[in-house]
Formats: structure tokens, C-alpha cells, sequence
């Protein structure tokens, strides 16, 4: 009562009317969003649903698993490891100083086809064991330089390889200055088989990330040498084989594109490889694989995919197929309040 | 006009006046303990003097002026009218106020200061800080300071806007002008240049702008009064009162000089004390005579003032400050499992810096010459490390770096999160059209923002009675005069023509309420006094209308021949009584300090008021003295039953005495609120005597309150019954169906109250507290030992009860709802000996086998008491609701307090973390909002632990593949907007605006509140699921990429790319898979949410600068990318399916339940379903 003196006393006995208003403009606005009564979907896990949820899942797993399965077997890969078979038997013991020598380091391998290769092949180099994605090494890039002519000299963060002589090293960083140095020639039947060294890098990168008018300067010229020089008067742009080493890998176990043979391989015919084996892998263990590879709509050989699919697909069947069992053997009516623990707990005691 | 024409008047004056500055300075306070003692003790008991709540009360008063002088150097002194010499040292703040925090110039370090007192910032910080380390840097600058600035933008922003607007309304109040005695006129001047000592003149309705002491008023005795409601809500006129040695003087005629010494400046509005000097008298201060800040001046003309304090020394500025901050439970637990995260965090890093160290060690002699390491520096010529500091400072940093990295693990999101759901939440609790009182057209309203969830785990509900359960709205029911019952009006009848009503000046006067009466009474009431049985009547009812500190106001209403008269005053008791003598023919109408008018069946009589003694808690009655037109004095005394009896002349008409104690028995019985009047009529001599007395005791600057009393206690003695009032206080609107279903909800409720306990015991049977299945066990007991029996002997009968009913009941259907419940009604006195004693352990054990505790006559500090007697006990969640000041240490003290905005002041609200109108808007607030917010912050937290750990976990693996030296695939920009955008807005929204049930559900089922006592939507048990289905699924989403894509070409990036989606994908999915209900803007926040992702790691690909350019593309182009993608999602989600669907299905609890009688209700409604469900609602399960 005292409470409402304010507006009463105002409009004494007619002061109805004056309070209508007032009561409106404090009165919480109703509308189905403040009272959180929004229209909504409450959907229900009932038993029908849940096993065609199960159901549809194997049913779309597993074809996908199969189909890969399958791509995933019809591609064909050569795989050749040479790091340990290109060391001369008197270096055997001692890879590293072989590596580090200056003797030559030409190495033939023979690959035999096994079943018919269709092109494109891709030829890859892999390499295991090299860390590509350890931090000083991803971090010891200079992006802007390699982009830029005019920033040629900002090489702050390619540490340890930001300098030479006194004068910036272009393109600095580890990556480039461990780039892949060997190199591979192929020939069948004495015919020298082409590798297509073009486009073997993203397009993106060769158009933005590595500037046209970016020349090498100053690179591997230090005292160690890491890997492959570059020639300088062919613009970053073009340097195919370092933008595709300069795309760190993810993963320790890694191949990089080498190029690509344009024409189909015949099964049984044999291929002589003739390499250079220069890249130092031995003084962390790394292997060292040449490999020519098909590919499928799935990309390269992995059954890993398909068997996963296979799995995750059969085991939403066997949910599917259990669930349905329990739930013809002890089936529970949904929303009876006789399972409220308040009504089932009498009966318990 | 002619009060002060007989000189011996003039003197006569004083005293009352002066007892009545006392008396109202004494009932000011009493709004903060002794006043609902008035009301809500009902002059009955307010339990023994040392338990009173806080320091507020009389007696603190009472202390101060008699104890406590006010020493010099705790003094402030205040020339009158000379603000240079008060303020020479200038030490006193101007009366320019700034509640704004910040100015433009200190809001930026201020503000940063502030909000680094959080841990939360300043983990942020310090993890930023570490990454700025060359050494440490792992993300790049721009990344890391990123989130941090973004919170603390958002933080400042909405600060600055705050005290943008504080400034604004700073600067209104400063420029407002007042008129101010300069040079001996008043002039114009703007707020803030007034200075402590200046004179001011306020007219009616302005606002007093700063706290003065009263020098004279409009109002020939000096009376002032003045609306409260800025300061403490209360919109009832408050009496002040000036000095009489300062009435007369105008200031502008003759200089006022004087000192005035008061005490510092403090936060008590109810207290003041001071000294004032002036022509060489000292006078003293004390509340009653002065007018505070924001105060508005009322119905007088005008006021002088001077001024004392100022600005920011103001009692209303001092006072300005917000609710007190409470840690919900929830939070509270979260916080244990945070405390678990860090270690694990630890842990993680340890792994990491362990492998790390292992890795270098055994590659120590390779470092040099390894391409992706190259320890060695040549460039500067000689041979160098690089970026190398030995090998245990390399594992040291490396700890740092992955600190760094997996900085999220420990969810800071999570607490700005927080907040902002509870602002969601509190918005719709705030906009619940079923929270909203008409009456009292008051909101919801949420005052504490951080405890909205501990609302759905509340297991006791401690409510006060009176205007809680009750509407605190008093109607006089009945009376006993001279022994016989008037009970009769139960109708008005409508002869009555609107009650009663005086003319004056041809001008009818009519009460503002009308009052039931009782035909008969009424007859008797107008037949004069002739008869002696209307002789008593006509004594009783003037003494309800002169005995009392109601003012009455004349009103205008729309006819100009009629007025209403409202009457004002502090107890709504009082009110009530005076109400009904005007409903009698005793109308109130001109009450000042000196006489009161009072219209006698429609014929105006003038009684002056010779004095007054105030209620006090002691006493428990008031008295007035009045001197009739014919010379003789009466006292008038009315009072609680036990003090009135004790000072009654017994030897007088023993009969009626008996009678009117069995009426008053039947009243109380009934629940009303009984009141007994008594009188005498004073011999010329005992007056003269008690005159004497109490001039002296009024005039004494030292103990004045306790000689008041002592004078009051030899005067009220040997007293005339009169009879005895029954005044009804109405229960609220639906209190008995709260009840009920707040007890269906396995929720106890306590009832504290002051009132009697037959009062007590009626209103708890009205309100189904108290049912007739019930055995009570009554506790009233006047020792320690004697409290000890009791209590032992109520545990055992209470455990024959249940053990007994527990046998019988073997056979039958129920254990528990079998038992026969019992009630403890215990009372204050037995309490005093109870609470803080060893004791208590007995009452806690004893009571929690209760199923109703109600407790009587207590206190204001036993209702704290009886709170922290369970809430010590428990870990229950407590909550208390209450409405009058006397309920706020029981608020304050319970984990969830609850203030009814209603009849009396605000203080329980302005203590309160929710406040209301009505009691039974705590069924929905509990079980509909409490359910909601406790289900939905109790998910969220789950939710965002799961959210952090799994994008940590992927990182982690990750790093295990990179020689463990903290290289992250995923783009660091899409590390910061993780939890910026890509998962943050879909959480909040679900936690917002999900609902498990509806609100029709949770009603019609209260035991669903059982959820949260069970606590099951946030618990250990859940943590755990929830840490190890993050690792099942962290563990996916990164080996399925991994695996398909080891030994090919794929970059860092691309795969990074993959990841990222697949970890936002995942817990978006993760959480619509929990969403319960999906209206559309849970569908925009989630589906947007992958959007927005998608986009935004477009975006980031589409930075020729970043490492990552165009990745997406290139690896969006592929089959296998999208393949990964799918995969990972479902088998990632497959085991939490599987689970979930396992435990809705063969486990369910009581929500799910719920949820699918909901859903499938209209299915399977039907009247056989309806029956079966009815048993549920059989209220006992206590």
C-alpha cells in the first residue's frame, strides 16, 4: 500500500488510469523469444532412430571403403631405396665422409615395371626421418624476401643462414639452403625417358609466393654447404624444385614431386636410373627413396583409408544389428513415468 | 498557531519534541532491527539484547550519545555559516561528486590495473609476456597478444560506456543549482561549489544536496519531512526535526554563527551523532536532525540547513556500493577440475620437454651438421651456436614453449563465457511475464550476476514469515474491549457509505483505505461515551488513533470538496490500527509535535501531546501522554501481550483480564497479530513527578535513552485494560502451492519468524507448512539444561516416529513417504541456548530428520544463526528469502539470498543476489530457471573443457612428430580464433537458450528439480567422460590425417588446414548432438559457426604472407581431404553416440524421462496415464 503512494496520491480515486500505463511500460514485454518459447525441434533418440542412424553409416562407410580399397590397389608404385646401395663398399662404415667427399657420386639403379603404368607417373623423391617440420627449420624462412625483390635483405629471421660473407643470402634460411640435391636421369632401353620438371610446384606459390624478379644471390656460398645451388639468373619463380622443397612437409616421412614422364610404362619393361647421390642423409639416418607412382582419384597408394572406412562402416553395422536385439529383447516404452525414479523406488524397497 | 502562547507550553513543547526527535530517532534505526520488531516481533519478543542483528539499532545509539563522546580529534568541526574557517586545513571534500571510475586520462591504466586483478588476465598475460622472449617465441607478436587485447577491448569498452554514462549523471548532479546563504541572501549556486558549513535553503520537493544538519524549517515547531526512497526505497515520509534553539533564527536577518562537532563522515544512514554550539548553549544531534544527499524535502515549505558533509563524504555516497559478490558451487567445483587441468597441462609439457630432452641427447653429436637443425652459426666467421643455451636450458625453454602452446587447456574462455551467459540467463529471468508481480508491479530482478546456476541445487529454503510468506499488509480483524469480542465484521456493508468520514470547512475528509467493522462495535463507537461499556470503547479506539507515530497526509482528489487522508508510517501494524479508528470515528487527523488532532465522531478535539515514549525491544510497548481539552492526562500504553500483562493492574476487574487473555489466545490461534492497549489517567502530582523526570531525562546529554526508559517504565505501570487488538496480515497470493511443490521438490522449508508461536503455528497450517499428518515437537525451554532434555528427548521421539512408522509401513507401498513427518517448532529463547553452543550438533541432527522446522520469536541474528547452523553442516545449498531488514543477515549469510521487494524498506533487496515480489514466484524461479541454469551452465562448463582439450590434445600429438619442438600445423591465427570465433558463440547461445524441459514439465513434476541435488549435470564422473572422450576423439582426428596421409607430399598447411576443420567440425557437432532443443538460432549459432570457420580459414589461406597460402585450395581439391574429413567426424563421435544412446535408453533418468513423456505425450495422453501420474504429486517424500 505504501509502495503505491507515489502514483495513488497523484491521481487519488481516479488514479486507475493513470496507473495502466505505468504498469504496461514496467511489465516484462512478452513475446515467445523472452519467455524462451521459441518454436523448436526436441529431437528424441528413439530406438528406430538411432539403429537407422547406425544403419545409414555402414551403409554409406562402407562402399566408400571398398571403392577406395580399390583405388588405392589399382595404383602402381615403384619404390627404390638407394641411400645405402649408392655408398661404395670401401665407404660402407663411414657414409658421412663419403657424402662429404668429393668423389663422384653417380649410382645406377635398374627398376623393373611390374604391371602397366599409365601417365601421368610421378616421380617422387621420399625421404624418411628428415624433420621438415622442426621448428627451427620452419621458422628459418624469409617469406618476404623471396617474394621481393626490394626486401632482399631482410633476412632476420633465416638464422643461421641469413648471411654470408657479410651479404645476405638469397633465398636465406635453412630450407633453402638444405634444398635436395639429387638428381635422377632415366632411360629405357637406352632412350633417355623424359621427366617433365614443369609444374611440379602450386601454381599459388609460383605466383605469389616467389617473386619474378627474385634472382639467388649469394647462396651456398658459405663455409657448409647444404644442398643444391640454384642457378642465379633464373627467377625464384621458376625455380621449381625449391618452391616444392620450400612447402615444408607435415610429417617426418615425406616425398617431394621430382617431375613427371608423360607416357604410359609397359609391364616388364626395365628402367635405368642414373642419380647423383649428393644430399646428406646419412648423418641423421635418413633413408632416401626414388619412387614412381600412378595415381588414383584418391591420390596415391594408401590403404589405410579404405580400411578405415571398412572398420568404422562394419562397426556401425554390428551397433545397428545389436542394437536391434536389445532392443527386441528388452524394450523400454519411452516417456512412461512409471520408470520416474520417484514411482520406481517404492517398488524397490 | 497558539502551542506556544502560554509560557509554561513553551517548555512543555520541548520535551515532546525532543522525545519525539528521539522517538523517530529511535525508529529510523528501527527499520534496521528494532523497527520490524514493530512490525514483524510485534512488540512481542525480540529474543534477549545481545543477539540483535548489526550495530544499527537503538542500542547503539543509545551507546553513542550516552557513552561516547564524540572525541576532537575523531571530530569534525563545522562553523556555521563560515566555510573557510571549517574548512581551513581543507580537508573536507566538496560537494562535487564523481562516481565515475576513470577520467580520460587515467582510464586506460586504471582500467588495465583493474582488470589484471583477475588470475584469469593475468595467466593470459604472462603467457604473452613468456611468447615475447625471443627465445620462447612461439607464436608470432601480432597472434599472441590477440586474444588478450580482444577480452580486454571488450572489457573496456563496456566499462567505458558505463562510466561514460556515471559521468553523465555525475555531471547533471553537479550543475543542478541550490540556493545558498552567501553574503546574507541566498543565491543560486551549483551543487558541487557548495562547501561543508555553508547555510542552504531547500524548497519543497527538491532534492537536499548534501548531508545537513536542520537549523529551522517552514514549520513552526521544526519539523521537516522528507521522502527516502533515493536512499533506501522506503517511500514513506520520514519526520526531521530542527533544533528549537535554532527555529527562530533567519538566517539572512541575523548571522547564525555556531560550531557543530561531529563525528567523521560514515557509511550508517540510520546514525548520526554531533554536538552543536550555538549562542553558547550545546546542543546535541542526533539522526532525527539531520537531512541527508538524495533525500527529497516534502509537504514543508522550506528548510535551512547547514551543511556538514559533502560530496563524496555524503552518507548517500559512502553507501553506494553494489551487492555483495557470491561463488556459486558450481564454479566452486569447476574450479577443483581446473586445478586438474593445470596438472595435466603440466604433465603435457613435461612429456613433451622429457622426449625433447631425450631427442637432443641422443643427437648430441649431430646437432651441428643436421639440415633441419644446424646448431652451428658461420656466417660471422667464427663458429657460433645458434639459438642454443646448452642442453638443460634448451628442455627448460622447451617446457616454457609448450606452456605456451598449450596455454588453452586451462579454458580462460570459459570464465568471460561465463559471464556472459549468466547476463543471458539473468535477462530472461528478468523478462519472465510469470516472475512479475501487479501489485507491486515489480521485475524479477537479478542482483547478483555470478550465482544464477546455484539456483537449481538448493536443498533448504529458509523463509522469513511476516510479508514473505505473509503480504504484510495489516487489516484490523477484531478487538477485545473490556472483555468482550467484536469479531463481527466480516462484510462491509454498504450503508456505510464509504466508511467514515469528518467535514471541515466544508470539506469531507475520508481514510485512504477502508476497514471491515463490525456493526455492533460501531453502534457502540458512535453512541458517545455515556454508557461506561462505550466509555472503554471510546478510550480504546483513542488510544489506537493517538498512540502511535503514524502522520497522517491530507490528499486532493479529483471532487475539491474531498480530501483523503493517508496515513504514513513506518509499521504497517500501526497503520492498520489507526485505519480502523478512523473506520470507527476516530479519525487522525493532524498530528505535529506538540498536539494531535483527532476527528471524534465527526467533531475535531485538540489533545496535546505531552510525551511520548517510543517503542523499544526491551519495553516491547509504546506510550503516549496526552493532555486533554479538560485538563486531565491520561497515558495511553500499547504493547506486546507479555509486557502489557506484567504492568496491568491486576487487582482491577480480574475477569475481563481473563477474557481478554482468552481472546487474545483465540486471535493468535487464528494467526493474527494480537496488540493490548492499556491506559490510566495521571493524578496532577504523578504528572508533575513524571514531568520533572522527563524533562531531565530528555534534556540529559549523557545516557538520555536509558533514563527515557527508565522514565517510561515508572510511568507505565498499574494500567487500565482497555483490550486488545487482532490485526490480520493476509497470506500471500499461491504460498500454500509454492509450498507444496517446493516440498515435491525434495526442497526443506524452514519458516523464522518473529512472531508468537501460536501465531507461528496458525500461518504454518494456512500455508501447508504444517500439515495434520504431522506429530510437532514443540522446544520451549528456558535454560541450557533444560534445552539439552528437550532435544534429546526429540530425537528420540522423532526416531520412535520414523523407525515405527517405518515397520508398520513394511508392507505397504512407501518407505519413505510412510513415515509419519514431523514438525520442530522451536522458539527463540530455547535458540539463545541452542545456537553457539555445543548443542547446535544436537539441533542439526534433530532437525534433519524433520521435515519441517519452524522457528519463533527469533531474531534477527538467530535467523543467521539457524542459516550457518545447516549451511556449516551440509554441503546442501541454502537459500534464505525475506523482506525486512531484520532478514538480511539470514540473506547475506545463505549461499542464494532472496529479497521481497514489498511492504517494507529495501534493505533485504538492496542485500539480496535476487529479489522479487511475491513469495511464490520462487517455484518457477527454482524449479523452471534454477533447473534451466544449473542443467545449462553445468553442460557448458563439461562443453569447454572438452572443446579446449581437444584442440590442446591435437596440438600435442602433433608436436610428438616434430621432434618435439612445438611446431603447430594448425595456422596460429586459427589457434586465437578458436575460441574467439569458430566455437565460442554456438556454446554460449546453447547455454542461454537450451531447455531440457519445459516449463509445464518441470511444474507439473517438481521432484525433476532432483537433478540438480543429485548433481547430475556437472560431477566428477562426467568430468572424466568428458576428459576421455576429448582424448578419443583428439586422438582421431589427428591419426586418421596422419596415417592417410604419412609418406606423401602433403605440407604442413594443407594438413594443419585439415585438422583444424575436423577439430571445429567435430565439437560443433559434438555439441548439436547435446542440444536439446533446436529453435533457429541455435541452428544459425552452430551451422554459422562451421560457416564462419570455413571462411575464416579461407581467409587466412587467401595472406600471400603466411606460410599457408592458398593450402585450403589446394588440398580442398582433393577426395581424400573431404574423405578424412568425414571420417574423422564419425568415428570420433561414434563412441559418445554409442553412450549416450546406451544410458538414455536403458538408464534414464528422470529428465530423459520426462523429456519423452513430453515429447510423446500427446501420443499417449490418455486419462489412464493421467491417473497413474496423479500419485506422484503426493507431497511427502521430505
Amino acid at each position: 500500500m505504501s509502495s503505491n503512494t507515489p502514483s495513488s496520491s497523484a491521481g487519488g480515486v481516479g488514479s486507475a488510469d493513470a496507473a495502466a500505463p505505468r504498469r504496461n511500460s514496467k511489465r516484462p514485454k512478452y513475446s515467445k523469444f523472452t519467455q524462451q518459447e521459441l518454436p523448436a525441434c526436441k529431437p528424441i533418440l528413439t530406438p528406430r532412430w538411432v539403429i537407422s542412424a547406425f544403419l545409414l553409416v555402414s551403409i554409406v562407410f562402407i562402399p566408400i571403403g571398398v571403392v577406395s580399397l580399390f583405388a588405392s590397389r589399382d595404383v602402381v608404385e615403384i619404390i627404390d631405396r638407394y641411400e645405402t646401395a649408392c655408398v661404395p663398399q670401401n665407404f660402407s662404415n663411414d657414409k658421412v665422409s663419403f657424402i662429404q667427399s668429393a668423389v663422384d657420386k653417380t649410382c645406377n639403379r635398374t627398376l623393373t615395371v611390374k604391371k602397366l603404368m599409365k601417365q601421368p607417373i610421378y616421380v617422387y623423391y621420399q625421404l624418411d626421418n628428415f624433420y621438415q617440420n622442426h621448428r627451427r627449420y620452419v621458422k628459418s624462412r624469409s617469406d618476404s624476401q623471396l617474394k621481393d625483390n626490394s626486401s632482399w635483405n631482410d633476412v632476420s629471421s633465416c638464422k643461421p643462414e641469413d648471411m654470408s660473407n657479410d651479404q645476405p643470402i638469397v633465398p636465406c634460411g635453412l630450407i633453402a639452403w638444405s634444398l635436395f640435391n639429387d638428381t635422377y636421369n632415366f632411360s629405357l632401353n637406352n632412350q633417355q625417358l623424359a621427366v617433365n620438371k614443369k609444374d611440379i610446384s602450386w601454381k599459388s606459390d609460383r605466383d605469389k609466393k616467389f617473386g619474378k624478379d627474385v634472382f639467388p644471390k649469394n647462396f651456398q656460398n658459405g663455409t657448409l654447404i647444404g644442398g643444391n645451388r640454384l642457378d642465379p639468373s633464373v627467377p625464384l619463380s621458376e625455380q621449381e624444385d625449391l618452391i616444392v622443397w620450400m612447402r615444408t612437409a607435415a610429417l617426418p616421412t615425406f616425398r617431394k614431386l621430382y617431375g613427371k614422364i608423360e607416357r604410359d610404362l609397359q609391364p616388364n619393361e626395365v628402367i635405368q636410373v642414373t642419380l647423383l647421390n649428393n644430399y646428406n642423409t646419412y648423418s641423421f639416418n635418413g633413408k632416401k627413396k626414388l619412387v614412381l607412382s600412378t595415381t588414383s582419384w584418391l591420390g596415391g597408394k594408401n590403404d589405410f583409408l579404405g580400411i578405415a572406412y571398412l572398420t568404422v562402416g562394419g562397426l556401425c553395422f554390428f551397433l545397428a544389428l545389436s542394437f536391434t536385439v536389445v532392443y527386441l529383447v528388452k524394450p523400454r516404452q519411452l516417456g512412461d513415468p512409471s520408470y520416474l525414479s520417484w514411482n520406481r523406488n517404492p517398488a524397490g524397497h | 498557531m497558539d502551542s506556544k502562547t502560554p509560557v509554561e507550553n513553551l517548555y512543555s513543547v520541548e520535551p515532546a519534541l525532543n522525545s519525539s526527535s528521539r522517538r523517530s530517532n529511535f525508529s529510523i534505526p528501527s527499520k534496521a532491527s528494532g523497527g520490524n520488531s514493530i512490525r514483524e516481533v510485534n512488540f512481542s519478543d525480540l529474543g534477549s539484547k545481545p543477539v540483535r542483528y548489526g550495530s544499527r539499532g537503538a542500542d547503539s545509539d543509545t551507546y553513542s550519545t550516552s557513552q561516547k563522546e564524540i572525541n576532537d580529534e575523531d571530530a569534525r568541526l563545522v562553523h556555521i555559516n563560515d566555510p573557510v574557517k571549517t574548512n581551513e586545513r581543507f580537508e573536507f571534500a566538496g560537494n562535487s561528486i564523481q562516481t565515475g571510475k576513470y577520467s580520460i586520462l587515467t582510464f586506460l591504466p586504471r582500467n588495465l590495473f583493474e582488470q589484471f586483478h583477475r588470475v584469469a588476465y593475468t595467466y593470459f598475460l604472462v603467457i604473452v609476456v613468456l611468447n615475447q622472449l625471443p627465445q620462447l617465441a612461439v607464436f608470432s607478436r601480432e597472434a599472441s597478444f590477440m586474444p588478450l587485447t580482444f577480452v580486454l577491448l571488450v572489457t573496456a569498452v563496456k566499462d567505458a560506456y558505463e562510466d561514460f554514462r556515471r559521468h553523465r549523471s555525475d555531471r547533471i548532479e553537479n550543475n543542478t543549482l541550490a540556493s545558498v546563504l552567501v553574503n546574507d541572501q541566498f543565491q543560486q549556486k551549483k551543487w558541487k561549489n557548495i562547501q561543508v558549513g555553508e547555510i542552504i535553503k531547500i524548497q519543497a520537493n527538491e532534492t537536499i544536496p548534501c548531508d545537513m544538519v536542520l537549523l529551522s524549517t517552514s514549520d513552526p515547531t521544526g519539523v521537516a519531512y522528507v521522502q527516502t526512497i533515493n536512499l533506501d526505497g522506503e517511500s514513506n515520509l520520514k519526520t526531521r526535526y530542527a533544533k528549537q534553539e535554532t527555529l527562530l533564527k533567519i538566517p539572512e536577518k541575523e548571522k547564525v554563527t555556531g560550531l557543530i562537532k561531529c563525528e567523521k563522515p560514515n557509511r550508517n544512514i540510520y546514525g548520526f551523532q554531533a554536538n552543536m554550539e550555538v549562542d553558547g548553549k550545546r546542543l546535541s544531534l542526533g539522526p532525527s536532525n539531520i537531512i541527508l544527499r538524495g533525500c527529497e524535502l516534502k509537504i514543508t515549505a522550506w528548510a535551512v540547513g547547514v551543511a556538514v558533509y559533502a560530496g563524496r563524504e555524503t552518507k548517500a555516497m559512502l553507501n553506494s556500493s553494489g551487492a555483495p559478490s557470491k561463488r556459486s558451487r558450481l564454479e566452486t567445483h569447476m574450479n577443483f577440475e581446473i586445478i586438474f587441468l593445470s596438472l595435466f597441462l603440466i604433465a603435457l609439457c613435461t612429456v613433451v620437454s622429457v622426449c625433447a630432452a631425450v631427442w637432443l641427447r641422443r643427437h648430441r653429436d649431430k646437432l651441428d651438421y643436421l639440415p633441419f637443425y644446424r646448431r652451428k652459426h658461420f656466417s660471422g666467421g667464427e663458429e657460433d651456436n645458434y639459438n642454443y643455451y646448452g642442453w638443460g636450458l634448451e628442455i627448460f625453454f622447451t617446457f616454457l614453449m609448450s606452456v605456451i602452446v598449450f596455454q588453452t587447456m586451462i579454458p580462460i574462455s570459459l570464465y568471460i563465457s561465463m559471464e556472459l551467459v549468466r547476463v543471458g540467463q539473468a535477462y530472461f529471468m528478468i523478462g519472465d511475464t510469470q516472475m512479475y508481480d501487479e501489485s507491486s508491479q515489480s521485475r524479477f530482478q537479478c542482483r547478483a550476476l555470478n550465482i544464477n546456476e546455484d539456483l537449481g541445487q538448493i536443498k533448504y529454503v529458509f523463509s522469513d514469515k511476516t510479508g514473505t510468506l505473509t503480504e504484510n499488509k495489516m487489516e484490523f480483524q477484531c478487538a477485545s474491549i473490556w472483555g468482550k469480542d467484536y469479531s463481527g465484521g466480516k462484510a462491509m456493508s454498504q450503508d456505510q457509505e464509504d466508511g467514515y468520514f469528518v467535514q471541515v470547512d466544508g470539506k469531507v475528509l475520508r481514510p485512504k483505505m477502508k476497514v471491515k467493522t463490525d456493526p455492533e462495535l460501531l453502534q457502540f463507537a458512535r453512541s458517545g461515551k455515556e454508557m461506561k461499556e462505550c466509555g472503554h470503547i471510546h478510550d480504546f479506539f483513542l488510544a489506537l488513533a493517538a498512540c502511535n507515530t503514524i502522520v497522517p497526509l491530507i490528499l486532493d482528489t479529483p471532487d475539491p470538496t474531498v480530501k483523503l487522508i493517508d496515513y504514513q508510517g513506518e509499521s504497517p501494524d500501526e497503520q492498520a490500527l489507526v485505519y480502523a479508528a478512523a473506520a470507527y470515528g476516530f479519525m487522525l487527523i493532524e498530528r505535529t509535535s506538540g498536539h494531535i488532532v483527532i476527528g471524534i465522531q465527526g467533531e475535531r478535539q485538540r489533545f496535546s501531546v505531552l510525551g511520548l515514549h517510543e517503542f523499544d525491544s526491551d519495553r516491547k510497548r509504546m506510550s503516549v501522554i496526552l493532555g486533554f481539552p479538560d485538563k486531565s492526562v491520561k497515558v495511553f500504553v500499547k504493547g506486546a501481550d507479555t509486557s502489557m500483562f506484567s504492568v496491568i493492574d491486576r487487582s482491577l476487574k480480574i475477569n475481563v483480564i481473563h477474557t481478554t487473555e482468552t481472546h487474545l489466545y483465540s486471535y493468535s490461534s487464528l494467526g493474527l497479530r494480537t496488540l493490548v492497549v492499556g491506559m490510566k489517567e495521571l493524578s496532577t502530582s504523578e504528572f508533575e513527578d513524571w514531568h520533572s523526570a522527563y524533562e531531565a531525562a530528555s534534556a540529559a546529554l549523557m545516557g538520555r535513552t536509558t533514563l527515557l526508559r527508565k522514565v517510561a517504565n515508572n510511568i507505565e505501570n498499574n494500567l487500565y485494560l482497555l483490550g486488545a487488538s487482532g490485526i490480520e496480515d493476509k497470506l500471500q497470493q499461491g504460498v500454500p502451492e509454492a509450498i507444496e511443490s517446493l516440498r515435491t521438490a525434495g526442497i526443506k522449508v524452514w519458516v523464522l519468524t518473529g512472531d508468537k508461536q501460536e501465531t507461528a503455528i496458525s500461518i504454518g497450517y494456512s500455508s501447508k507448512l504444517l500439515t495434520s499428518k504431522m506429530t510437532p515437537i514443540i522446544i520451549n525451554s528456558n535454560s541450557k539444561e533444560s534445552c539439552r532434555k528437550s532435544l534429546e528427548d526429540a530425537i528420540i521421539m522423532c526416531k520412535k516416529f520414523t523407525t515405527i512408522s517405518g515397520t508398520t509401513n513394511n508392507t505397504g507401498r512407501t518407505s519413505r513417504a510412510g513415515l509419519t513427518p514431523v514438525a520442530l517448532i522451536i522458539d527463540g529463547t530455547s535458540l539463545v541456548y541452542i545456537l553457539d553452543s555445543e548443542l547446535e550438533e544436537r539441533l542439526f541432527q534433530l532437525s534433519c530428520n524433520c521435515s519441517v522446522v519452524l522457528c519463533c520469536r527469533v531474531a534477527p541474528l538467530q535467523k543467521a544463526g539457524i542459516v550457518a547452523l545447516v549451511k556449516n553442516r551440509t554441503l546442501d545449498m541454502t537459500l534464505a528469502i525475506g523482506d525486512g531488514a531484520n532478514d538480511v543477515s539470514m540473506i547475506q549469510m545463505a549461499d542464494v539470498g532472496v529479497g521481497i521487494s514489498g511492504q517494507e524498506g529495501r534493505q533485504a533487496v538492496m542485500a539480496s543476489d535476487f529479489a522479487m515480489g511475491q513469495f511464490r514466484f520462487l517455484v518457477p524461479l527454482l524449479l523452471v530457471h534454477g533447473h534451466w541454469n544449473y542443467q545449462r551452465m553445468g553442460y557448458m562448463i563439461l562443453y569447454n573443457f572438452y572443446r579446449n582439450a581437444v584442440f590442446v590434445l591435437v596440438s600435442f600429438w602433433y608436436v610428438l612428430f616434430t621432434c618435439f619442438t612445438l611446431t603447430t600445423a594448425i595456422s596460429e591465427w586459427s589457434g586465437v580464433l578458436y575460441s574467439v570465433i569458430y566455437t565460442s558463440v554456438p556454446t554460449i547461445v546453447v547455454a542461454v537458450l537450451d531447455k531440457d524441459l519445459s516449463r509445464r514439465t518441470l511444474l507439473k513434476y517438481p521432484q525433476l528439480y532432483g537433478a540438480g541435488h543429485k548433481q547430475e549435470c556437472y560431477n566428477k564422473k562426467l568430468f572424466w567422460i568428458t576428459m576421455i572422450d576429448a582424448f578419443w576423439q583428439s586422438a582421431v582426428t589427428f591419426f586418421i590425417p596422419l596415417l592417410a596421409y604419412w609418406g606423401s607430399t602433403i605440407d604442413a598447411s594443407s594438413i594443419g588446414d585439415l585438422w583444424t576443420l575436423a577439430v571445429v567440425i567435430l565439437v560443433n557437432l559434438h555439441l548439436a548432438m547435446d542440444v536439446i532443443r533446436w529453435n533457429w538460432i541455435t541452428h544459425a549459432a552452430i551451422w554459422g559457426s562451421i560457416i564462419a570457420t570455413f571462411i575464416c580459414v579461407i581467409i587466412i589461406d587467401a595472406i600471400p604472407s603466411l606460410i599457408g597460402y592458398w593450402a585450403i585450395f589446394e588440398i580442398a581439391k582433393t577426395r581424400l581431404f573431404w574423405l578424412c574429413l568425414l571420417a574423422i567426424i564419425v568415428a570420433a563421435l561414434i563412441p559418445r553416440f554409442v553412450v549416450k544412446v546406451l544410458y538414455q535408453l536403458y538408464t534414464p533418468c528422470d529428465v530423459q524421462i520426462a523429456r519423452e513423456a513430453e515429447k510423446f505425450q500427446t501420443q499417449i495422453e490418455s486419462g489412464a496415464v493421467e491417473i497413474e501420474m496423479n500419485p506422484i504429486l503426493d507431497p511427502p517424500r521430505s
